[in-house]
């Protein structure tokens, strides 16, 4: 392969790498000081982006089972497992990250705020997915997970619907999460969101062709593996 | 093959692929049966007989290929087609916590059985079992439970029976009465494929052979068109035995044997 | 048809012990909490609750390992019947064991901690059913999955409680409700959510099941 071409395949990659150094430039640099929060509020910054995108990746799980089970192809059942691992990743940072900014600020680390909960229901039912695909047969594996996924995603309305209900009757301490947000503020947020953006696509894509690496030598293995016995 | 010829067959397995995650068990095994044909499959351990029955029956699902059985796709309509086969496996599939008749009670109202009591006692004779209907199944040895499996299979006349393995853990007396009840099957027009290690046993029963080995169908023919040397030859390669069993009673060699290799050859 | 999938589930011994269970839950609560509580009453949804689903596992955790065990579900599959039916006879025979000791657990709790339910009787036993009936729905998915395991009951633990969170909230909810005395029209927006996860979840089950009994 030459230079050139594999510099084309990396263009995400080079892409992703000038972006998250401008959205840590924007965040430190750029963005003013919130004046209530004072510098916790940075924390937002990545917060709000990871939180989009464990939502993001739980959704392309959930896609990638449903077609996994309408076409049979265990590539989509390798794309589904590839986003839920990212998502758990977004997922885990959102759960550090947030808690990290309420101490100071709700001066609790945890809240049972439906937003709260439901992300992390989300988490452990994304945990569960990843535990279940683990421990089962490998020629069950796909239609499982791919169950699985479906059902943890179509569960996350409702469980949301029934914290906000469970959450509105007993009166809410923190009424408002509202954060003035200034145009700087607004154009961080949303380099930010873009660099997390590119950063995931990345993840996504070496995941994925990692697991097919993994795929193929295990194919590569079984098939030695017969010939060795067949002789 | 012709449209014609389609209806003739009422087991039609086409490009039957089956893998365990990246291990195949059956690669493009194609197997064509009539009504009334009576097929005795062998070849050696892990040779993929158990997943070659378990995926014709409906039991597993064909990475590719497909099985149609009296016109059901064992796919689509696995439901509909149940009520045309019977299967006796490994394992019995039998409650142990249950008597005998309460096994035979418990199969016969899941098929619909009409005039179901009658059945029962019938059967449970025809098996040998009458004196330990109200056991329970966890009380009977394995070759009681197997009889009670060959009762449970037949319960509701199925016109094709499967059967693997099914002379394991039956005494002389069992084997006999099997083969007694198979041979008035066969002879009844029912369909029957059966896997086998004991050779005789399957070829005095079968008007069809068929060699299974790594997952690759090697050899499939006519009993009577059996060409003895290649049959033996092949057999005796693949199980490593050294001698070929004396018993055996194979007919004498025929010269328009066709032997296949992978493919299908079924005489038009 | 269901007649004969629970004629042949009836084990008495597996009722004896989720009802054992569901007693002994009880009774560790009232260890673990002392006599002199003055908010007793706002915590008993919480633990009929957590008596009913732990209790109600241990039945779960039975349906299709039974099945496992034995190698019988090649034989269920074999009947001319449809992955949906088997999935609805499991989830009905669930469904009566675990009202069974759930019936027997508000007893004994009447007994122990002197309340009396029978003012509550209806909207309280209608919260329950549809409580139990999305336990069942979800356990029996899920059951049929981690049966195929070997770690099987802590799989199916670790499968169902997230999913099942809007029951519990719900249901504990309701149920608090409805011993306060309140009417049924404040229940009734957490009866919508019963029914709600009810009704989505046996729809799912009615699409996916054949996908799990697949080998």
């Amino acid at each position: 392969m030459s230079a050139s071409k594999r510099v084309f395949k990396m263009t995400l990659e080079i892409i992703t790498f000038l972006a998250m150094f401008a959205a840590l430039y924007a965040i430190f640099l750029y963005a003013p000081v919130e004046k209530t929060m004072g510098l916790v509020q940075k924390i937002f910054y990545i917060h709000l982006p990871a939180a989009f995108l464990a939502f993001l990746g739980f959704f392309i799980t959930f896609i990638a089972s449903l077609l996994y089970l309408y076409k049979r192809d265990l590539k989509w059942d390798a794309a589904a497992f590839c986003s839920a691992e990212i998502g758990v990743i977004f997922c885990t940072i959102v759960l550090i990250t947030g808690p990290i900014w309420a101490k100071p600020i709700w001066n609790v680390w945890w809240t049972w705020d439906p937003r709260l909960t439901t992300t992390l229901i989300l988490w452990f039912v994304y945990i569960a997915y990843l535990m279940l695909r683990s421990v089962v047969k490998e020629h069950q594996r796909a239609n499982f997970s791919a169950v699985f996924g479906i059902i943890g995603f179509v569960n996350v309305p409702i469980t949301f619907l029934a914290i906000r209900l469970w959450r509105s009757i007993h009166p809410v301490l923190i009424s408002s999460r509202g954060i003035n947000i200034s145009t700087p503020m607004k154009h961080t947020l949303a380099l930010t969101f873009l660099a997390f953006c590119l950063l995931f696509f990345c993840l996504l894509k070496s995941r994925i062709r990692l697991e097919k690496t993994r795929m193929d030598t295990e194919m590569v293995s079984a098939l030695v593996e017969e010939k060795f016995y067949s002789n | 093959m012709a449209e014609s010829h389609k209806q003739e067959y009422i087991i039609e397995a086409r490009g039957l692929v089956k893998k365990f995650g990246f291990k195949t068990a059956l690669r493009q095994v194609d197997l064509f049966l009539k009504k009334g044909d009576c097929l005795a499959l062998f070849g050696p351990n892990g040779a993929g007989k158990t997943t070659l029955i378990q995926t014709m029956c409906s039991l597993m699902r064909p990475t590719a290929g497909k099985v149609v059985i009296a016109g059901f796709d064992t796919r689509y309509d696995s439901a509909a087609l149940h009520q045309f086969i019977g299967v006796i496996a490994h394992d019995t599939f039998l409650y142990s916590d249950l008597t005998a008749a309460e096994n035979l009670v418990f199969y016969g109202r899941m098929y619909n059985v009409s005039r179901l009591n009658e059945k029962i006692e019938n059967l449970i004779n025809l098996v040998g079992l009458s004196a330990y209907a109200h056991d329970q199944v966890q009380t009977f040895s394995r070759g009681m439970k197997q009889r009670l499996s060959v009762a449970r299979a037949i319960i509701h006349d199925p016109a094709i029976l499967f059967l693997d393995e099914p002379y394991t853990g039956l005494d002389q007396q069992g084997i006999e009465d099997l083969k007694q009840l198979l041979m008035k099957f066969r002879d009844q027009g029912k369909t029957i494929i059966l896997t086998s290690h004991n050779l005789s046993r399957g070829l005095e029963l079968c008007n069809r052979a068929a060699i299974l080995n790594a997952g690759v169908l090697i050899y499939q023919e006519d009993i009577a068109k059996i060409k003895k040397d290649d049959f033996k030859q092949i057999y005796l390669k693949l199980t490593g035995e050294k001698t070929w069993p004396a018993q055996a009673p194979l007919p004498a060699s025929s010269k328009n044997s066709r032997r296949s290799c992978g493919k299908i050859s079924y005489p038009s | 048809m269901w007649k004969d999938f629970l004629s042949e589930l009836r084990s008495k011994e597996l009722v004896l012990s989720m009802c054992l269970f569901a007693f002994l839950v009880l009774i560790i609560f009232s260890f673990a909490f002392g006599t002199g509580l003055k908010s007793f009453k706002g915590i008993i949804p919480g633990i009929l609750w957590v008596a009913f689903i732990f209790s109600g596992l241990l039945g779960l955790n039975r349906s299709f390992g039974v099945e496992r065990d034995k190698g019988t579900l090649p034989g269920l599959l074999l009947c001319p019947v449809s992955p949906w039916e088997i999935f609805l006879a499991k989830m009905i025979g669930t469904l009566i064991f675990t009202v069974i000791m759930e019936i027997f657990t508000l007893l004994v709790f009447t007994i122990l901690y002197n309340q009396n339910f029978l003012p509550f009787l209806l909207p309280l036993g209608l919260v329950i059913l549809l409580g139990t009936l999305g336990f069942s729905i979800i356990g029996t998915i899920f059951s049929a999955m981690s049966s195929t395991t070997s770690t099987r009951d802590v799989m199916l633990s670790i499968l169902v409680f997230p999913i099942y969170v809007p029951v519990i909230i719900a249901a504990v909810k309701a149920t608090g409700l409805i011993l306060d005395g309140t009417s049924i029209q404040t229940v009734y927006a957490w009866l919508k959510i019963l029914v709600a996860f009810d009704l989505v979840f046996l729809l799912l089950a009615y699409l996916t099941f054949g996908f799990i009994m697949e080998e």
